[in-house]
């Protein structure tokens, strides 16, 4: 027995050590602009939360959930910039700083010359973004309790949804990113987030759509993760919500695969 | 005894490096030393042969091998994010060196490689020659059983050349052993004990320096200079002197084995050049025979 499982548990650790590095080399890196790359991160949803929730709020009268209950406009668009806020913070660094260092820094290319595999670069680079994307929503949260959103109930089982949001979605970006061939392939990256932020029944309940469009916004991710965190701070999860935390792990884990072996078959040429 | 390498690659190639030794490949551009300094270095796969190094799969026990060697390659791929200090430690830390110890071997090895007085810099203001032995002191922070260096000094002005030969040859003598490409022949001459010859993905020759300039070149040359244009003429007139005669454009080298003799024949023939050298032979004669003159890339 102990055979059997030592060699992989220490594997595990071995991995763990070794992906850790690679975000101890992120750390090595913070420099003061990055805090104010941050900054801007976290100001632009809560921007959005008071122009469109609060601002365009005032002119609708009250939001109906689908179960008939009705909420104020802000109540309902908050968990889904929280949602979007955790998109954009995990795909800035797995994509554009994950490209740069890996096409024009050639970064990886000395890393896999230790003991280092691509599977725990990719690990280290998305839990480094994990600590960015974590931030923001954290702030974000916050936020929303100060103006009485959702409560801080709600708000400490929102965190870890929408850091698993983060995770699918800095996964994702990394795998998608292993494609690209140039700083061009970016501009339709970031088109398709702002569809994505547009029409992820984020200002608009998806059931207003027809239902073969709804059918379509349904299975995207980031309808997911807006209807995985309205779940938790309308209504405190539930059931309900299962599917899109069964879907996100789905996507992490896809994600996470895809780029390891894109990446292996690049570097190890 | 350690094997440490028993394989075929590119086009197919037998080697054998024992632990201690300086290796070299020597060939051309193109002739393969980079291929296979990448699968010795376990991140090429071999698409087919055999290699072991330090006795184990490059395919299966990568990570394992990864952890003994250290590696220069042709390219340097510093970190421009850090400064020269944290490449080294940061790099230590890849390895799972602990902190404090990364911390004090990088200051080590900044002193090996006279860095340490940019030690705060960035990487990128640095010279071609401090970003060189930089890139070497990185290889070694991980206390590595064989180092791989491919064409550690092309690019260096002579100076930083002398030094990164002189560190090199310290490594040797610490039992360290070192695997390196290059197309110097005289970086050939002072580091290796033994080396190879490739070219198009094979080996032409293997053996010592001194062995090899046995083999395939005379003990001595003679560089002749005659008036220009004329030395396909004054060939002729030298027929059946020396071993092997090669013309230039600009010289005519005889190949023998006393160059003195030799220059008192050409004398006696009547043949008075514009200019004369008598030099022993070297493995730059070894290498122009065996891969020839032409231009490859």
């Amino acid at each position: 027995m102990v055979t059997l499982v030592l060699p992989r548990l220490l594997n595990i650790a071995a991995t763990t050590r070794r992906s850790a590095s690679m975000v101890e080399r992120n750390v090595a890196t913070l420099k003061w602009v990055y805090w104010l790359l941050l900054v801007s991160g976290f100001a632009e949803p809560v921007l959005y939360l008071f122009s469109i929730g609060v601002g365009v709020g005032r002119l609708i009268d009250g939001m109906t959930l689908p179960d008939g209950r009705v909420v104020e406009y802000a109540v309902f668009v908050a968990p889904a910039m929280l949602a979007s806020s955790a998109m954009n913070g995990a795909l800035a660094e797995t994509t554009f700083n994950f490209f740069g260092k890996f096409k024009y820094q050639k970064l990886y290319d000395g890393i896999i010359a230790t003991p280092v595999r691509p599977i725990e670069i990719a690990l280290g680079e998305l839990a480094w973004a994990m600590v960015r994307g974590s931030a923001y929503s954290a702030a974000f949260l916050a936020v929303m309790v100060a103006m009485e959103l959702t409560t801080v109930g709600r708000a400490l089982v929102a965190f870890p949804a929408a850091v698993l949001t983060g995770f699918a979605f800095g996964a994702a970006g990394m795998a998608l990113s292993t494609f690209m061939r140039s700083w061009q392939d970016f501009d339709l990256m970031g088109s398709a987030q702002f569809v994505l932020f547009l029409f992820s029944g984020t200002f608009v309940p998806a059931e207003a759509y027809p239902a073969v469009l709804r059918w379509l916004v349904e299975v995207t991710p980031l309808y997911r993760a807006v209807h995985l965190l309205r779940g938790v701070c309308v209504d405190g999860g539930g059931w309900p919500v299962l599917p899109d935390v069964l879907y996100l792990l789905a996507l992490t884990v896809a994600g996470l695969v895809v780029a390891a072996r894109r990446m292996a078959g690049l570097l190890y040429r | 005894m350690k094997r440490f390498g028993d394989f075929s690659a590119v086009a197919g190639i037998d080697v054998a490096v024992l632990p201690g030794e300086a290796f070299g490949f020597l060939g051309p551009n193109g002739a393969g030393k980079s291929s296979t300094m990448r699968m010795i270095g376990c991140i090429s796969p071999p698409s087919g042969g055999e290699l072991r190094i330090l006795g184990m799969d490059p395919v299966r026990d990568g990570p394992a091998i990864r952890a003994r060697l250290g590696v220069c390659p042709q390219l340097d791929n510093l970190d421009p994010d850090l400064t020269v200090r944290e490449n080294l430690t940061t790099y230590a830390r890849y390895f799972g060196v602990p902190r404090r110890t990364a911390r004090e071997r990088a200051a080590e090895l900044l002193d090996f490689v006279q860095l340490t007085e940019r030690a705060d810099s960035k990487v990128e203001p640095l010279s071609g020659g401090m970003k060189r032995r930089l890139t070497i002191a990185r290889a070694l922070v991980n206390e590595p059983d064989i180092v791989l260096l491919d064409e550690p000094t092309t690019g260096l002005d002579p100076q930083a050349r002398h030094l990164v030969w002189e560190r090199l040859f310290r490594l040797k003598q610490q039992g360290v052993t070192l695997v390196l490409t290059t197309h110097y022949m005289d970086e050939a001459e002072q580091l290796c004990d033994r080396l190879v010859v490739m070219d198009g993905g094979r080996i032409v020759a293997e053996g010592s320096p001194r062995a090899l300039i046995e083999q395939h070149s005379t003990r001595e040359v003679v560089e002749l200079r005659f008036a220009a244009d004329s030395q396909e003429a004054f060939a002729e007139k030298l027929d059946g002197l020396g071993e092997r005669i090669e013309v230039l454009p600009d010289r005519i080298l005889l190949y023998v084995a006393d160059g003195d003799v030799a220059l008192a024949q050409v004398e006696a023939r009547g043949l008075t050049p514009a200019a004369v050298l008598v030099r022993r032979s070297s493995l730059e004669d070894v290498f122009l025979h065996l891969t020839g003159r032409t231009l490859v890339d």
